[in-house]
């Protein structure tokens, strides 16, 4: 989610109120779609079956038939994918099932066996797809099938190329329903339809971002890395680890999800939640910033500036004006007292580096999130807080940095945690509604 | 603060060429003392203490014991030096500072001052230049305390000072009125940094947040941007430029709006965030825009934040990134709009780039308790709002020989001033009835008519001072600078807080006193006293002979009648020099019959067959007729009837006004004629107290705290409100806790016109709380 906007608690505006119910509306006509997609799915798969192996059903006791007919009937067709179109990226994640027995394997069309294969056997797509693999959750049951789940992300600029390849690979002859979530879903919705015959089942990015927290919460496996991590001793550089942290019982819970924009939001049960506010600060002004002021071009490549940059010779800081704490009101001298307000000044324009601007946008807009969360919790009377979103993606400056900031302007009071899956968590609601519509 | 190139750069270019016009800028330096100065990141405001030297009329009484002849005046009438204390503060660019300080240390003649107050970042910076040249000693103030303290003072004592910025209205500036009380409130500094104090009263204030994205986030990033270095550049790059060909918006992400949030498809989803997808070169004007917004938006968010928080609702912005910049004013009000619904408004100071200056001024005055007067800003030596503002004025910069500066001048009023307790609702109180910022008709109307008058005020001057030296010379010094403040108006009608009929009055009395022309209708009013008088005793006796109705409206009548004799009337002013003997009786054959334009006449008869008032305050208008003929018959009636009276007159002249120091000696002679009057004194149930006010308009809410007090303790439960400039142009709509009267004859044209009347029309309006009103129209 990135939009920079409040939304309140209780009434919204009449219209908008219409305008939500527009929106049921459309959700519900596309799941009759959806139920439609299901039967001709379902008819497909039985018509195979029926030609090879019906008397080994009929062999089955009656309850478990029925079991196995009740998933089946609930169960879409493979592929199983869930999308999140944002400003930026586009996140995909998709289930390859490792449980597929001979007979299924025979019965497979071509078309999803090769998108099983080209998927799962890359880990880069044309120049710039990726497959996060050490993000690869092995061994996972969803809906009663076993395989592993894949993470993978493109610009939503490469889009149309997405595109394309789907309609290279027949991707509509699969009759398959696409979930897909963020901006992009509504935004690109025709182009699903006119350049690859695909029909979207659209979906609220809040609904699918707070789903696919609490479920990949959930599964991660114990023995592994947790899921839910925070930093110990985050105001002490030396000491600073990151230490797991479970998320037993998350509620009340501020989730905050740094994509381009930002968005904050209350979360106190499974299906409460609300949106606090946003800011338009977020990752898409970083990586803005960044190529403006140093000519970069990459998200990676601004982070590995950054890192090497120094702020405070681009910052003014606490101690640069009163030459040390302003202890009548408590600000420690190290404290930014002006965001880039050493570049007020020729002289000192002149002698920053480029690496020096790229750390400074970096924490600018960190701290400015850092600030404005704080705010919230305090508002909202919400002690924890877990930071999501692609901004966070080997950022580990941001993450201590927000860490840092959550625990010494609270006093300790605020925690902050991260969660491994960092932005995946809307197409993994996505896929999640496929399986198991709200 | 920001001490950076340009600033620093300007320190050392100091321009010799520059003379200063001493009467324009540092007035009163001969006797300045107790200095202050705050030196931001561009701009220096000095402050000081003086006193001015004024000629006053005084009236005092001959010895009417020893000679009684017909010719010889009541009274007589003297011209006097008076010494009245002012504050004096300056603004001007750094550059200047050095000019500046030569100039008051040649002038600076007789001063014990040993040290100046000094505050802002750049204090330290010009250290030793004051010291040198000043030989004062520079005593630091923290920033914070004085800008609190400054920011106390004016809320306190500038009627006006914050407004409300609508970027697309008729009139931009809605100004706020003064509230009774003005804590808690929460302000926002914007200078380099950001920081957010709650002040919860004079002495208690915290800092309770704050932001490094501030006006030197704006002004760094804007340079590094677009390769501009001047803060003032950056921001009109800002205001020409396109912030969607950088921001992502709603709509980019969504192609439209995101409904379920109500999030409409122009929102900034992120700010920069098309520079960080598209590969193409976005201009300066656009990124100066895209910068402005998410640095604005960024303030606003947090500002509501910690205002919800801390449960506040009055949130007032400073600091150099908001400084009269229509922009960022602009920028920042869509942003509270956009976070809060409307539940907070963003408020704007008019004398914001004082308040650092003021309150290190007031921490080194403490000594003489400035906080205990009431204060007034005198609008003959304030520049007004907007003065120096590049875009709006750029004649003033260009002005050759001298430099661009703004003033403002406050003066210590002699009383501390306080609400009319029986104010309905102090705090939505409004004494204007007519706001002319928004009225574009009737400012267009007013403003030509103060210009038309302006001939004649001047003649007035110079023939109130016959024996004075260079009064011609002066009365022309006094008409350009009133007809230059005229033009100032008619372009920034802002510039002094609303503008009405009520600011554009007390602007004249300012300039004229300026000019040192005190009371220019002295010899008039003492003129018409003496010939009132002659026929008090008449009107009453044939008042005696009516029956008690008929004497009601005819008191009524009388005081009608009476109210017609104002020289601020052009209409009347008219006819009375053209012919003196326009009388009483004449007077009410002008008026209008009955019914009149609003006639409560019958709700004020049936009334006053009720039970007697308690005690009646009753505002008085004009000299002469007004005053003798028409109020004291009546005063007398209701001291008959068992009320109580106080009579509440002006402290200080305003036209042919009545002054309580006239007023005095006129119920002296009329109680040595009439027994009822002399009892009402002697059993002091008939008191006479000042107002406060030297205006001929009256504003409720700064009165004489003694006149509070009468009322209080009198239980008083009418007030009367007469003429023109009280009961028309200010308090028509003024609500009162008990039964009020308001009566005048409308003396112009137009007015009555706008009224739904002709010249002469008559307003009698009888409001008791609780009834519905009638006799309307």
């Amino acid at each position: 989610m990135e939009i920079n906007g409040y939304h309140g608690e209780d009434g919204t505006a009449d219209e908008t109120e219409e305008e939500e119910m527009g929106g049921l509306k459309r959700l519900r006509t596309s799941k009759k779609e959806t139920a439609a997609g299901l039967r001709a799915g379902a008819g497909m798969e039985n018509v195979a079956a029926g030609a090879s192996a019906p008397s080994e059903r009929r062999a089955s006791s009656a309850v478990a038939r029925q079991r196995i007919d009740s998933l089946k009937k609930n169960r879409p067709p493979f592929p199983w994918f869930g999308m999140d179109i944002g400003g930026t990226l586009v996140k995909l994640v998709y289930f390859e099932p490792k449980d597929i027995t001979a007979e299924e394997e025979q019965e497979e069309v071509e078309n999803l066996k090769s998108i099983r294969r080209y998927l799962t056997s890359n880990v880069a797509y044309g120049s710039t797809g990726i497959r996060d693999v050490h993000l690869e959750l092995k061994d996972l049951t969803l809906c009663g099938r076993t395989g592993n789940l894949h993470f993978i992300r493109f610009p939503t600029h490469d889009l149309p190329a997405f595109l394309q390849m789907g309609r290279d690979k027949h991707f509509s002859s699969l009759h398959t329903t696409l979930c897909a979530t963020g901006g992009g879903a509504y935004k690109f919705e025709p182009d699903f339809r006119m350049m690859a015959d695909l029909q979207l089942l659209k979906l609220d990015e809040l609904d699918c971002l707070i789903r696919g927290v609490l479920y990949i919460d959930s599964v991660v496996p114990s023995g592994g890395p947790s899921e839910c991590y925070y930093f110990e001793n985050p105001t002490d550089p030396e000491r600073c680890v990151q230490r797991p942290y479970t998320l037993e019982n998350p509620y009340p819970l501020l989730l905050v999800n740094i994509g381009s924009g930002v968005s904050i939001l209350a979360v106190y049960s499974k299906d409460n939640y609300k949106r606090v506010t946003g800011t338009s600060l977020g990752g898409g002004t970083f990586l803005g910033l960044c190529c403006l002021l140093t000519g970069c071009s990459t998200f990676e490549e601004a982070l590995e500036m950054a890192s090497q940059g120094e702020s405070t010779r681009v910052d003014k800081l606490v101690r640069d004006i009163y030459g040390g704490d302003y202890e009548r009101f408590g600000l420690p001298g190290w404290a930014v007292a002006s965001s880039f307000g050493n570049m007020m000044c020729k002289e000192k324009r002149e002698s920053i580096s480029k690496e020096d601007l790229a750390r400074a946008t970096l924490v600018t807009i960190t701290n400015n999130i850092g600030s404005i969360t704080r705010m919230c919790a305090l508002n909202e009377n919400i002690e924890r807080v877990v930071f999501v979103g692609n901004f966070l993606r080997v950022n580990t400056l941001s993450m201590k940095l927000l860490a840092y900031a959550m625990d010494y302007w609270s006093k300790g009071q605020l925690k902050a945690l991260f969660l491994q899956h960092e932005g995946y968590f809307g197409a993994v609601g996505a896929l999640l509604e496929l399986l198991n519509p709200s | 603060m920001a001490d950076c190139d340009q600033m620093g750069r300007s320190t050392h270019s100091m321009d010799k060429s520059i003379t200063l016009p001493p009467d324009e800028i540092f007035r009163n330096l001969e006797n300045a003392k107790r200095f202050a100065i705050d030196i931001g990141g561009s701009l220096t405001k000095l402050a000081y203490y003086s006193t001015v030297q004024h000629k006053v009329a005084k009236v005092r009484s001959f010895d009417h014991s020893v000679k009684e002849t017909d010719d010889d005046p009541l009274y007589e009438i003297s011209v006097q030096e008076e010494i009245f204390a002012r504050l004096h503060f300056i603004k001007f660019e750094n550059a200047y500072i050095e000019t500046c300080l030569d100039f008051i240390k040649d002038h600076l003649v007789n001063t014990e001052t040993k040290v100046i107050k000094a505050t802002g970042g750049g204090a330290h910076k010009f250290k030793d230049l004051i010291e040198k040249k000043l030989k004062l000693k520079v005593d630091k103030e923290d920033e914070m305390t004085c800008l609190i303290k400054g920011c106390n003072f004016v809320l306190r004592n500038i009627p006006h000072e914050a407004f409300v910025y609508v970027k697309h209205a008729d009139s931009e500036f809605r100004f706020q009125n003064t509230h009774p009380d003005i804590f808690p409130y929460l302000l926002v500094n914007i200078g380099s940094g950001v920081s957010i104090v709650k002040v919860e009263s004079e002495d208690k204030f915290e800092r309770i947040g704050g932001s490094s994205i501030g006006g030197g986030t704006f002004w760094g990033l804007g340079a590094l941007l677009t390769k501009t270095r001047r803060f003032d550049e950056l921001l009109q790059l800002a205001s020409r430029g396109q912030h969607t060909n950088v921001d992502m918006l709603v709509k980019d992400i969504y192609g439209g709006s995101y409904g379920s949030l109500g999030l409409t498809g122009d929102l900034i989803a992120s700010s920069f965030g098309k520079s960080a997808t598209a590969d193409k070169e976005f201009s300066k004007e656009d990124m100066a825009k895209s910068l402005l917004h998410m640095i604005s938006n960024d303030i606003g968010q947090l500002a509501c934040l910690y205002a919800r928080l801390h449960n506040l609702s009055r949130v007032y912005f400073g600091g150099f990134f908001i400084r009269g910049h229509p922009v960022t004013m602009h920028t920042i009000t869509y942003s509270i709009n956009f976070f809060t619904k409307g539940e907070v408004q963003a408020l704007f100071l008019r004398h914001e780039g004082y308040l650092g200056a003021i309150g290190a001024f007031l921490k080194g005055a403490e000594e003489d308790n400035p906080n205990q007067y009431s204060w007034g800003e005198n609008y003959a030596g304030s520049s007004g709002l907007m003065s120096v503002s590049p875009e709006l004025n750029p004649m003033q910069r260009a002005r050759s020989g001298t430099f661009p500066f703004d003033m403002l001048e406050m003066d210590r009023l002699e009383r501390k001033l306080v609400n009319l307790p029986l104010l309905q609702d102090p705090s939505s109180y409004i004494p204007d009835t007519v706001d002319l910022t928004e009225d574009a008709l009737a400012r267009e109307y007013w403003l030509y008519c103060f210009e038309e008058a302006l001939d004649g005020v001047v003649k007035r001057a110079v023939a109130s001072q016959p024996d004075l030296p260079q009064a011609a010379e002066r009365a022309e010094k006094f008409r350009q600078k009133y007809r230059h403040k005229l033009q100032t108006l008619r372009h920034q009608p802002f510039a002094y807080g609303s503008l009405t009929v009520r600011s554009l009055l007390d602007t004249r009395e300012h300039c004229l006193n300026e000019f040192n022309f005190p009371d220019p209708y002295s010899k008039i009013k003492q003129r018409e006293n003496d010939m009132a008088l002659k026929y008090f005793q008449k009107v009453v006796k044939s008042l005696e002979k009516l029956s008690w109705e008929q004497r009601q409206f005819a008191l009524i009548k009388g005081l009608l009648a009476g109210n017609v004799f104002d020289w601020g009337a052009k209409a009347v002013s008219d006819v009375l020099e053209s012919d003196p003997e326009f009388g009483f009786e004449e007077a009410k054959r002008q008026l209008q019959e009955r019914p009149w334009l609003v006639d409560c006449f019958d709700q004020w008869i049936e009334r006053l067959k009720g039970p007697p008032h308690k005690c009646a305050l009753f505002f008085v208008d004009n000299s002469g007729i007004d005053i003798i003929l028409g109020v004291f018959p009546f005063v007398r009636e209701l001291l008959c009837r068992g009320t109580e009276v106080v009579l509440a007159s002006n402290s200080g002249p305003a036209l042919n006004d009545v002054t309580n120091g006239e007023l005095q000696i006129l119920t002296e002679r009329i109680a040595a004629m009439d027994m009822i009057i002399q009892s009402g004194i002697k059993e002091d149930r008939l008191i006479l107290v000042q107002s406060g006010s030297s205006s001929p308009c009256l504003d409720l809410s700064r009165l004489d705290k003694v006149l509070a007090t009468v009322v209080r303790e009198r239980h008083t439960d009418l007030v009367i409100i007469e003429g023109m400039g009280r009961a028309i142009h200010t308090n028509y709509y003024a609500t009162l806790s008990c039964e009020s009267l308001k009566l005048a004859v409308i003396k112009n044209s137009w007015l009555a016109e706008r009224l739904g009347g002709k010249i002469f029309s008559v307003v009698f309006k009888f409001e008791q709380p609780g009834k519905s009103q009638g006799g309307h129209q």
